[in-house]
């Protein structure tokens, strides 16, 4: 790790202890911190160090880089991310081929047990010439990597839940790195891509306390994670009141109303659109009039159609039915025809009972 | 419960098992149907006083409002049973996520309630139903009269409000894992709809009409 402190690094980027200040207040709310911890907060990213970081890409798409570092202008986040000790990162290093390996074994040498590996993208497991770097399969590097890393941070629902390469009918075998990395700390930051604030927010906690943050089942840190879109959408009230849009562009759509009929994902996503926004908190998929995808759950993109509202089943129903409509009109015509058969034999084997056959003499005959 | 497992439980349940659901219903409902009509009934070679669908008709609406006499020897059932009937409807009905359902499924739509009031209605079915319970469970006679089938329609019915009442007010985390419960409970009572007393919700048609226009044709008022 290098002697500068993140502060320094900050005011050589022209920011004030003001502002970064006002960045501490802001990520100890984030990380749902009581006030009283904005201090310590500070105090702890005044002097955090760098930490070497080793990014490894896998089936990815690269989205996720491109949604850390191509925010509009310098952010304290992308500050943040440039405070760390990228030491091997195909995307933005320099280095290519040997040299590029040589830099990633180099870190893993000289800060073993201490650095921490970032990965995106899924790992292929059906056949390891899927998907390599330098002659080397995904899940090799994978393990061989994260073996003196202090910590695994999953970065896009990819490297979290398999996703896109994970979806129906996973040609290449791909899984999450939580289904291989079983002996470290892992933190999965979901969505297609990630929150770039949330990305950083938990290199901050790590900075700052140089451990993981509280998790859910899913891995996924509670304070990003740990409310639904829909439950803190602005559009919420319209949920309430029944006032849908019907099309992205009717009346409904134009006032702000809600978008669960066109397919918003919202109630079942977890995850922090909603509040910490994109591009400099400028606006979110749903404030722009399209509903959520579910980005950042398990198995999205074999949840169904990204248009069809939520309560509506997504097999081939119509089919189904059409099928059971034949299937019963088949076997309850035949049922009928039985019954009337039933119904036929027993007129035709009626016998007329007289009052006679009750007659207490012939009951007494016949027990006699 | 495991996240990534409550979504693929809610992915199956608005999939392959509202498929099978769906299927077993229909073809449960449409044997029970066609059984009683293709049953037929003898001419009748008596000649006709009147006529038979509008008294049918007529008989259909008269015998769904309060009779007297019911009403007087058990109000409670009578009050409580149109309660909890008219807010199962409401929930079922006005909900606008069912709306999309049955949209999507039928074809057919109409607006919706606010969600606040439908949710009132789910209360408020539900302790109708739950007093409907208690009564059943304290009531000698009835008591004597419930079988276990009796029970089984009651839970079954109960528990699609429930599941809803959960998944509307996110009561059970994740939210996958609700929605998923509560399309499951609906789906248990398609499957079991056919093959129990709940086939009422169609033969009262049936049987309403077919008392009102036996009448009709023999000339009484229905």
């Amino acid at each position: 790790m290098s002697k500068q402190s993140l502060l320094d690094m900050l005011q050589q980027q022209g920011i004030t202890r003001r502002g970064f200040l006002k960045y501490c207040s802001a990520l100890t709310s984030l990380m749902a911190l009581p006030p009283s911890m904005m201090p310590a907060v500070a105090a702890a990213l005044e002097t955090a160090r760098r930490p070497s970081v080793i990014w490894l890409s896998f089936q990815e798409c690269t989205g996720c880089t491109e949604s850390l570092t191509r925010s509009h202008s310098p952010t304290i986040e992308g500050l943040i991310f440039n405070h760390i000790s990228l030491d091997y990162h195909h995307t933005l290093q320099a280095a290519s081929g040997t040299a590029a390996e040589q830099a990633r074994e180099q870190a893993m040498h000289d800060n073993k047990g201490k650095y921490l590996v970032i990965v995106d993208g899924s790992i292929p497991l059906d056949n390891p010439g899927f998907s390599t770097i330098a002659g080397i399969s995904n899940v090799d590097m994978l393990r061989e990597t994260v073996a003196n890393a202090h910590a695994v941070i999953a970065v896009g629902t990819c490297a979290a839940y398999g996703g896109l390469p994970h979806a129906s009918p996973n040609p290449t075998g791909a899984v999450s790195v939580g289904e291989l990395v079983k002996d470290k700390p892992l933190i999965n930051i979901p969505g297609c891509p990630p929150v770039p604030t949330v990305i950083s927010g938990v290199l901050a906690h790590y900075l700052t306390f140089g451990s993981i943050p509280e998790l859910d089942e899913l891995g996924r840190p509670k304070v990003f994670y740990g409310q639904s879109i829909h439950d803190r959408c602005y559009r919420r009230s319209f949920y309430d009141k029944g006032k849908f849009a019907m099309s992205f562009d009717d009346e409904g759509a134009r006032k702000g109303w809600c978008l669960y009929r066109l397919g918003c994902k919202g109630p079942m996503t977890y995850n922090a659109c909603a509040t910490l926004k994109w591009n400099q908190q400028t606006s979110w998929p749903v404030e722009s009039g399209h509903g959520c995808l579910g980005c950042s759950e398990p198995d999205f993109w074999d949840a169904g159609s990204f248009y069809r509202a939520l309560s509506i089943p997504d097999g081939d129903y119509a089919k189904a039915a059409g099928y059971a409509v034949a299937a019963g009109v088949a076997v309850g015509a035949v049922a009928g025809v039985m019954n009337r058969s039933t119904k036929a034999s027993a007129v035709s084997q009626h016998s007329p009972v007289s009052v006679d056959d009750f007659s207490v003499n012939k009951n007494n005959n016949q027990e006699g | 419960m495991d996240i990534s497992n409550a979504n693929e439980f809610l992915i199956w349940t608005r999939g392959s098992g509202f498929n099978i659901a769906v299927s077993i219903f229909i073809i449960g409902v449409l044997i029970r149907i066609l059984e009683i009509v293709l049953l037929g009934r003898k001419q009748d070679l008596a000649e006709p006083r009147g006529t038979e669908w509008g008294p049918g008709f007529k008989n259909i609406l008269s015998r769904s409002l309060v009779d007297k006499g019911t009403f007087r020897r058990s109000p409670f059932v009578v009050v409580v049973g149109y309660i909890w009937h008219i807010g199962f409807f409401v929930c079922l009905l006005l909900f606008v996520p069912h709306i999309e359902l049955l949209h999507a499924t039928l074809g057919i739509k109409w607006p919706g309630l606010p969600n606040p009031l439908v949710d009132s209605a789910a209360a408020v079915t539900m302790f109708a139903m739950l007093a409907l319970l208690i009564h059943r469970l304290m009531h000698p006679v009835m008591k004597f009269l419930s079988t276990y089938e009796d029970y089984l329609v009651w839970l079954l019915t109960f528990l699609p409000l429930l599941t809803g009442y959960i998944a509307y007010h996110r009561m059970i985390n994740p939210y996958p894992a609700a929605l998923g419960l509560h399309l499951l409970s609906v789906e248990l009572l398609l499957v079991v709809f056919p093959f129990t007393k709940l086939m009422h919700a169609f033969t009262l048609f049936l049987a309403r009409w077919y008392t009102g226009a036996m009448m009709g044709r023999k000339g009484i008022e229905s």
